[in-house]
């Protein structure tokens, strides 16, 4: 009695899923999530962002309970799930390759889990008809997977997980099979969907783009390690360390290895004024392609390599001794490659990365 | 519609082949509707003749045996009943212990598995001693229970299985947990369904395999009420022959066409599940 009361003392200053030093560790010994740590809010879209291997999708298995945790708490809703066996712990997953039951037609994929928790028939089909056409896949319940486009099984896995009103949803990669179109569709209708429904949601991916569109918040991991919680905001305009600046934007941010003396970047033999006092002997001076400055009057002058037309934007390519570096302005502007291009690089607009440990100055 | 040499050839291959298959079938039915003495003047027969009520009826109702008791129907069902048992126990419990050891990763799972595959080559004729001495200190000679339980396990069929089970995305049983299946669940609603195909195609080796035992049933029983079809074959219609009457060779063919049509009928029902599934595959 009095540990519950501790507990439920405990809930109100809890979040709604909490992760504390979670650690996984597999058999054969490979690390792959160390020591995370985690507060997710009711309601809130979450996204895992990093590379593949890095861990994000054993963290989600690990909240599904399809995964033991090796060391480390989870708590959902005030409850701790370590040993919570994962069809008890009310949590919907959509998985990559959507795992759609083939020998069950539509309606029954989604009404599956809903018959195990032995709710009454007519219930299950008010539940599923409205999810269907909330889904606009309600001409489709007699159908079987194999029946089905990559879009229209999407959906029905979408379906199946709404249908049972679920704690949390989990996305594993879902919109990787699907073609760039469609992709685009279906992620706008996720965010919708999510948006209306208001239900947790924690979506992991490898996609840059979808990361900064979906997310409240985006949890950028590389190694089994939290490199970064933050808003698709700040996580673009403050990366915390040299791993998150190159991981997210696109095209990638130029870093430079320089010798930072008194407030100066050294870069081969370009100088760039930080307007600070920093002394920093192996640093990363990072600026984005879209922050370098092109203008007849710059104060820097280098050539262009090459020159990749992207329609609105193009993309430059060059070189500062033999760092190169890119940048993206208007294709208004008339550069060809092998022309000559002055710039200027803003003290405000740089980031600094001690390159010893990575982490931003 | 044109034919090319080639084609032609084939279907003359192919024809001759069914008639290879057919034509002993055919001879054996026609020969089973004449009387004993066309067949003994005339021999083989090709078409048909008139004693096909006498002669099917005879088979079906006369009691023979020593005892002159026991008649082939009940022979046919004596081996409908074994045949049945020994199929869909074999099949379950293959189905079952597969499930064991794909899904349920206990430590000695593999050694488990490769002992059961090794008992592949031990079959019951060369165990047939030790089974009989067990059944009989067990009570069971002269049962069903008897009959069926030392052929219930089956390592092919485990073997199967098991190589089917392995197919099965992991994603399928994850999503179903996370859909609240426990572990019966899964198997009954999943694995079951998913491998239709195979039931039917074991089932269908398995009633044949059963339906064919000869030598078991044979030291099993020495009551005559549990002879099985096989047994018969030898013993029936052949208490004459050594006599001065003719002998039977139309009631003995009649009885071999009678005793082709349990495995032809299960063949038959579960061929459309068997077809259906290798055309559309469910995974």
């Amino acid at each position: 009695m009095v540990y519950q009361r501790i507990n439920s003392n405990r809930k109100i200053k809890m979040s709604f899923l909490e992760l504390q030093n979670i650690t996984k560790i597999y058999p054969n010994g490979t690390k792959a999530v160390n020591e995370t740590s985690l507060n997710i809010e009711n309601g809130e879209f979450v996204v895992f962002v990093g590379p593949s291997g890095c861990g994000k999708s054993t963290l989600l298995r690990m909240i599904a309970g399809l995964e033991d945790i090796t060391n480390g708490e989870i708590s959902l809703d005030g409850n701790v799930i370590n040993n919570i066996d994962p069809s008890e712990r009310d949590v919907a997953m959509v998985f990559q390759n959507y795992a759609l039951y083939p020998h069950m037609s539509v309606f029954n994929n989604m009404a599956y889990g809903l018959k195990n928790r032995g709710i009454s028939k007519e219930e299950i089909n008010n539940k599923v008809n409205d999810v269907a056409k909330l889904l606009e896949i309600d001409q489709l319940l007699t159908r079987k997977p194999s029946m089905l486009s990559g879009g229209q099984r999407q959906r029905v896995a979408m379906g199946r997980a709404i249908v049972r009103n679920p704690k949390i949803f989990l996305f594993d990669e879902p919109l990787s099979n699907l073609d760039a179109k469609l992709r685009n569709q279906m992620r706008l209708e996720i965010k919708r969907l999510q948006r209306q429904m208001g239900v947790t949601s924690i979506f992991v991916t490898h996609d840059q783009t979808e990361a900064m569109t979906l997310g409240d918040r985006i949890v950028v991991i590389n190694n089994g390690v939290v490199e970064q919680v933050g808003t698709p905001k700040e996580i673009y305009s403050k990366p915390n360390t040299k791993f998150v600046a190159e991981f997210i934007g696109s095209p990638q941010m130029n870093l430079f290895n320089c010798i930072i003396e008194n407030g100066i970047a050294h870069i081969a033999d370009m100088r760039i004024n930080l307007n600070n006092s920093t002394n920093i002997d192996d640093a990363s001076l990072g600026i984005r392609p879209d922050d370098i400055l092109i203008s007849d009057n710059g104060q820097h002058t280098c050539v262009a390599n090459l020159v990749e037309y992207l329609g609105s934007d193009m993309i430059i390519y060059s070189k500062i001794g033999d760092q190169e570096f890119s940048c993206k302005l208007s294709s208004k502007i008339n550069l060809n490659a092998g022309d000559t291009f002055k710039f200027d690089i803003s003290s405000t607009l740089v980031h600094l990365f001690d390159n010893t440990n990575g982490s931003r100055v | 519609m044109k034919f090319k040499p080639l084609e032609i050839l084939t279907h003359v291959i192919l024809i001759l082949g069914v008639l290879l298959m057919v034509l002993p079938i055919w001879f054996s039915f026609a020969t089973s509707t004449h009387d004993n003495v066309s067949i003994m003047t005339e021999g083989m027969k090709f078409f048909l003749g008139e004693s096909f009520t006498y002669n099917y009826n005879e088979v079906l109702n006369e009691k023979g045996g020593w005892s002159e008791e026991v008649t082939a129907a009940r022979m046919f069902v004596n081996s409908f009943i074994m045949a049945l048992g020994i199929a869909t126990l074999k099949v379950v419990i293959s189905a079952m212990s597969a499930y064991a050891l794909v899904y349920f990763r206990f430590k000695l799972a593999v050694p488990i598995f490769w002992l059961i595959f090794i008992t592949l080559l031990v079959p019951l004729e060369v165990r047939i001693f030790p089974s009989y001495k067990i059944v009989s200190d067990l009570g069971l000679t002269n049962t069903y229970t008897g009959l069926i339980l030392p052929l219930v396990a089956s390592a092919t069929a485990t073997f199967f299985f098991r190589q089917f089970y392995k197919t099965i995305p992991d994603e399928l049983l994850e999503s179903a947990k996370l859909d609240g299946a426990n572990s019966w669940r899964f198997f009954i609603d999943f694995l079951l369904p998913l491998s239709k195909t195979m039931l039917a195609a074991m089932f269908i080796f398995m009633f044949v395999y059963g339906y064919s035992q000869y030598l078991w049933p044979l030291i099993m029983t020495t009551d005559e009420k549990y002879w099985t079809v096989v047994m018969g074959m030898k013993i029936i219609f052949t208490e004459n022959y050594e006599g001065v009457a003719l002998p039977r060779t139309g009631e003995r063919f009649a009885y071999i066409i009678l005793s082709m049509l349990p495995p032809v009928l299960v063949v038959v029902i579960l061929q459309r599940w068997f077809i259906k599934g290798l055309i559309q595959t469910e995974k």
